[in-house]
């Protein structure tokens, strides 16, 4: 079959694509964004989190025809979709603090954000978002592969209670399982961002 | 005078230092952060190309049988499937691999030992095509009797799981179904007995614990216009990888050219073959690419695991509390293959006395062939299954003399100068006593955390959290207390050795280093580590590290808390030697214009060449001008040597490291369910090269401890040896709701034989964090609890 829906703004077309295809697999390996991790398949880990229409959720237990006519951010797209936020109030897609209806947004409006490639090896002078930065400074990512879907989840926390308790955080994040912090810088980061933002406003 | 600081918790840590600016002692950045945070970093399972195929796993769905045929044709049949190989295709002599002990079939010959063996390989052009494929080939199996533990393994009519075994322990132990055995026996243990007052014994149970590194097993193999093959694998160890893997592919080592692609976790998870040599079968059997990727079900029989383990031990004491003997004997399960099974018995032997002065001892320690998953290396690494029991038996010997277990721990401490079990003297700082005073004068966490202001309780800081299961009736608080000891690097005579190649040249007007090992980054840091080494050895501000890759020598293994010691001694090694050779350069150009350069102390600092009294002499740039300084050497730790097999005498470790462990915990003793309120850990790290990255390994390591006191194991049944949990739906690992606060508290004592003074440590804080734990369950109920992990019904004798 074939699926049109929209991926960090930018209007997409698989084909080709299996009753059976999860949006996990048609973003890694139909799209050619493999951010989304596949650490379990079947919803325990948080790893393959995604925005879909502004709701995080594992995109290895969404049908990839459930996603035709969408709205989807995934890690690459995590830093526009920030800075679309900050500038226009809420995400390119439906951020839930934005409170879109089910009538999604304008595709003008999603266009005006979409997902660049990194320019070098180390991905130097590239523009990330706050809670991207905060997990780098606060020695949150080791091994990495559990990033991706919290950073996703840790976005999602911050855009609808800007000061969480540890308890907030750690409740948002009960669904996103690590393997190597030992999940204290985790949440250093994730209040590292909180207070970062909140200096911005 | 230990220079000692503590972790920040509870406040966010703001670092400001830019990444290209710190040497060692800077909590300098990952330089893999930023592609890791944008999703860019290429992990072993994000690997594409062009017409490349998905490999697939047949793996046995029995644990113990002969395959009486195998029918692929249905499957070589389907559209879209490219190649379908059993045994019979494998294409050279050596069919087996092994890291110790060749006793693994690259496929099943035959024969399957073990639930999830390997039997046949499918590629195909879309995944789930070759997953339906692998499933049409038709195998008639003749199932055996399973041989699962001690009792069926060593009856005198056990069925061999390896008949006509000749590696170098078959000689050596009472019975073949057993991989190695290793006594210590130092004193007169017996004799010692007669002078205690008290004697306790206990057995204790230690479950199978996974690595449950959040990558699967996967890569990419291409096929070379030479014959060889292009490997991009995450592994442990990309050099011991690659001689398993020529030898079956019948390929020199030179036509396997590996490279290490980004690695999820490792946790000793990857130490083994997992994927490796599958790929590059199907690779060149269909001369395309051949991607392969575990899913978790597959991960869970894809590499090897922990070893379950039952142990047995006595100590005595006089009354005023000094331990008089210890006797152990230590029973660990090696599944169905050897794996790393000989150095684990090694280590559990050599390390069952834990971090105590106790003179006269009397230990075995064995691992067993079984039909059981095979097990092999894990974080700890043998110490933690030792450490779990010695300190319930510390716990139990400090009660019943009516002495405060951490006193009774501390009057029993070994120290530096203490002679280990094995003869061998502990020569360098080991801060027992100290470590167990920072955790116990720390002060304890609040009581009653999940009170409100308003008339709720706030179930998530409670046992059972958001199942909401208690609002504070029947919740007991218990402390606890652990402490242990773990060897660093590879052990008993092993030819242990990491290789690094570093150049520098000018680029830009700019003096640049560049780093190149085949050290596997696992997610530890090491990458950051080598860049500040090279920064504070050649005083360059640009560093470039190499990906690593078998082009340059073997950085040995990312294992045993030894690559910042190991590589990370490589690399200050070949620094010093390239800034050698970059002073002689200087002298050779510049050397009469100013004395200093025949005769002081020459330092490179700010791009600069200067005297040790600050005088500027040179510009590095200035001195290389167009050549470029590029050496690749080896470099070694201190020589080791087996333990004798029948006394275990031998100084057979490298190095020791310490960590200790307070536990907290809330349990609902009406439900048996367990709140880890807070684990704080001090530990001894020789010197921080980068504290950031030091607490992350001691928080990381501190909650995998936690994971197996009370929820991590997989279930084996006994009756068939089949697995029964392989998901992380019914293998749980601690999420962030489950792990407490760890505050950390870094000491840094030199270490005079290791670069910088640093003292390995990844898998200290492993050890004692289990047994911390169960001390305080202990203490909360006041049930005797010698199997973890502790689940809910062994709390409410519902059992």
């Amino acid at each position: 079959m074939r699926v049109n829906f929209t991926v960090n703004g930018r209007p997409q077309e698989a084909d080709d694509v299996w009753e059976g295809e999860s949006l996990l697999y048609v973003l890694r390996e139909r799209l050619g964004l493999p951010g989304s991790k596949n650490a379990c398949e079947q919803g325990e880990c948080g790893s393959c989190t995604v925005r879909l229409d502004g709701v995080p959720v594992c995109s290895c237990l969404v049908a990839a025809g459930q996603v035709e006519g969408r709205d989807v951010v995934t890690v690459e797209g995590l830093a526009d979709f920030a800075k679309q936020r900050a500038e226009h109030g809420h995400g390119g897609a439906c951020g839930t603090a934005g409170g879109c209806g089910s009538k999604g947004v304008s595709t003008d409006e999603a266009k005006q954000w979409s997902a660049k490639g990194t320019d070098s090896q180390t991905g130097e002078g590239v523009e990330l978002s706050t809670v991207q930065q905060a997990f780098i400074d606060a020695g949150a990512v080791q091994c990495g592969f559990c990033t991706p879907g919290l950073l996703v989840q840790a976005d999602a926390l911050l855009e609808r209670n800007a000061d969480p308790s540890d308890q907030d955080i750690r409740e948002a994040l009960s669904g996103n399982l690590c393997r190597c912090t030992g999940y204290e810088k985790i949440l250093d980061a994730v209040r590292l961002a909180a207070a970062r933002q909140g200096e911005a406003v | 005078m230990a220079n000692t600081r503590t972790a920040p918790s509870g406040t966010p840590t703001n670092v400001t230092q830019k990444h290209n600016q710190g040497g060692i002692g800077e909590s300098t950045l990952r330089p893999d952060g930023t592609l890791k945070v944008t999703g860019e970093f290429a992990y072993s399972s994000d690997m594409w190309h062009e017409d490349m195929l998905w490999g697939q796993t047949l793996r046995s769905p029995v644990a113990h049988a002969e395959i009486e045929s195998i029918d692929i044709s249905e499957a070589l049949a389907m559209p879209g499937v490219y190649s379908v190989l059993t045994y019979a295709d494998l294409p050279a002599a050596m069919k087996n691999y092994g890291l110790e002990i060749q006793d693994t079939p690259v496929l099943a010959n035959g024969r399957v030992r073990h639930h999830g063996e390997p039997i046949a390989l499918v590629a195909a052009d879309h995944p789930e095509t070759a997953r339906r494929a692998a499933a049409k080939i038709k195998i008639d199996f003749k199932e055996l009797p399973v041989v699962t533990d001690e009792a069926s393994a060593l009856a005198e009519d056990a069925i061999l799981i390896h008949e006509g075994r000749d590696d170098h322990h078959a000689g050596h132990v009472p019975h073949q179904n057993i991989v190695h055995r290793q006594p210590i026996v130092r004193g007169n243990a017996a004799e010692a007995a007669k002078k205690a007052d008290v004697i306790v014994s206990g057995e204790y149970t230690f479950g199978m614990q996974d690595q449950a590194f959040l990558g699967p097993e996967s890569g990419l193999a291409v096929p070379g216009e030479d014959g060889g093959v292009d490997l991009y694998v995450a592994t442990q160890w990309l050099h011991s990888d690659l001689k398993q893997i020529a030898p079956v592919l019948g390929l020199p080592e030179e036509k396997v050219r590996m490279t290490l692609s980004g690695v999820g976790g490792a946790f000793g998870g990857r130490e083994d073959i997992s994927m490796q040599i599958h790929a590059c079968l199907l690779a060149l059997a269909t001369n395309k690419p051949v991607k392969m990727v575990y899913n978790r079900f597959e991960s869970f029989f894809g590499h090897v695991h922990r070893h379950p383990a039952k142990l047995w031990y006595e100590h005595g004491a006089t009354k005023d509390g000094k331990i008089t003997h210890m006797k152990c004997r230590i029973v660990l399960d090696g599944g169905a293959y050897a794996s790393a099974s000989p150095a684990v018995v090694g280590n559990a032997s050599s390390l069952s006395v834990g971090p105590y002065v106790i003179d006269d001892v009397d230990i075995e320690a064995i691992a067993l062939y079984t039909n059981n998953p095979p097990c092999g290396a894990m974080r700890g690494f043998g110490a933690v299954q030792a450490c779990f029991a010695y300190e319930a038996q510390m716990d139990k010997l400090a009660a019943k003399l009516g002495m405060d277990p951490v006193e009774f721990r501390q009057l029993n401490a070994m120290e530096q100068g203490t002679v280990m079990p094995t003869g061998q003297v502990v020569d360098s700082p080991a801060p027992v006593a100290e470590l167990l005073r920072r955790v116990k004068e720390r002060p304890l966490p609040p009581e009653r955390q999940w009170e409100t202001a308003g008339e709720g309780a706030d179930v998530r800081a409670l046992p059972g959290g958001l199942s909401n299961t208690t609002h504070g009736e029947g919740v007991v608080r218990g402390v606890g207390y652990a402490v242990g000891i773990k060897n660093v690097g590879f052990s008993e005579g092993f030819d242990d050795y990491s290789t690094a190649r570093v150049r520098l040249e000018v680029i830009n007007g700019e003096p640049v280093a560049m780093v190149h090992t085949a050290m596997a980054e696992v997610g530890q840091g090491g990458v950051t580590v080598h860049a500040q080494i090279a920064r504070t050895e050649l005083g360059v501000t640009q560093v470039t590290i190499h990906p690593a890759d078998t082009q340059v020598g073997s950085a040995g293994s990312t294992s045993a808390s030894r690559q910042t010691y190991m590589t990370g001694g490589a690399v200050k090694n070949t620094c010093e030697a390239v800034r050698e050779a970059l002073l002689e350069m200087g002298r050779r150009k510049n050397g009469s214009y100013h004395p200093a350069w025949a005769h002081a102390e020459l330092l490179l600092e700010g791009g600069k060449v200067v005297t040790d009294g600050g005088e500027v002499l040179a510009d590095i740039a200035d001195i290389l001008e167009d050549e470029a300084i590029d050496l690749e050497l080896e470099f070694r730790h201190r020589p080791t040597v087996p333990f004798d097999l029948v006394t275990g005498q031998g100084d057979g470790h490298v190095q020791y490291t310490f960590a200790a462990h307070r536990a907290v915990v809330e349990v609902d003793t009406e439900l048996g369910l367990v709140k880890v309120v807070e684990l704080a850990t001090a530990q001894d790290v020789g010197k921080a090269l980068n504290m950031l990255s030091v607490v992350g390994q001691i928080q990381g390591g501190t909650t995998q401890g936690l994971g197996v006191a009370v929820m991590e194991e997989i279930i084996v049944d006994p009756r068939t040896a089949k697995v029964r949990n392989p998901s992380f739906t019914d293998y749980l690992i601690p999420t962030i709701l489950d792990t407490p606060t760890i505050p950390v508290d870094v000491l840094e004592l030199a270490d005079p034989n290791a670069p910088y003074g640093l003292r390995g440590l990844g898998e200290a804080p492993t050890l004692s964090s289990t047994p911390a734990v169960l001390a305080a369950i202990r203490q909360a109920t006041g049930l005797e609890l010698n199997k973890t992990p502790i689940r809910p019904e062994a709390l409410t004798g519902t059992l």
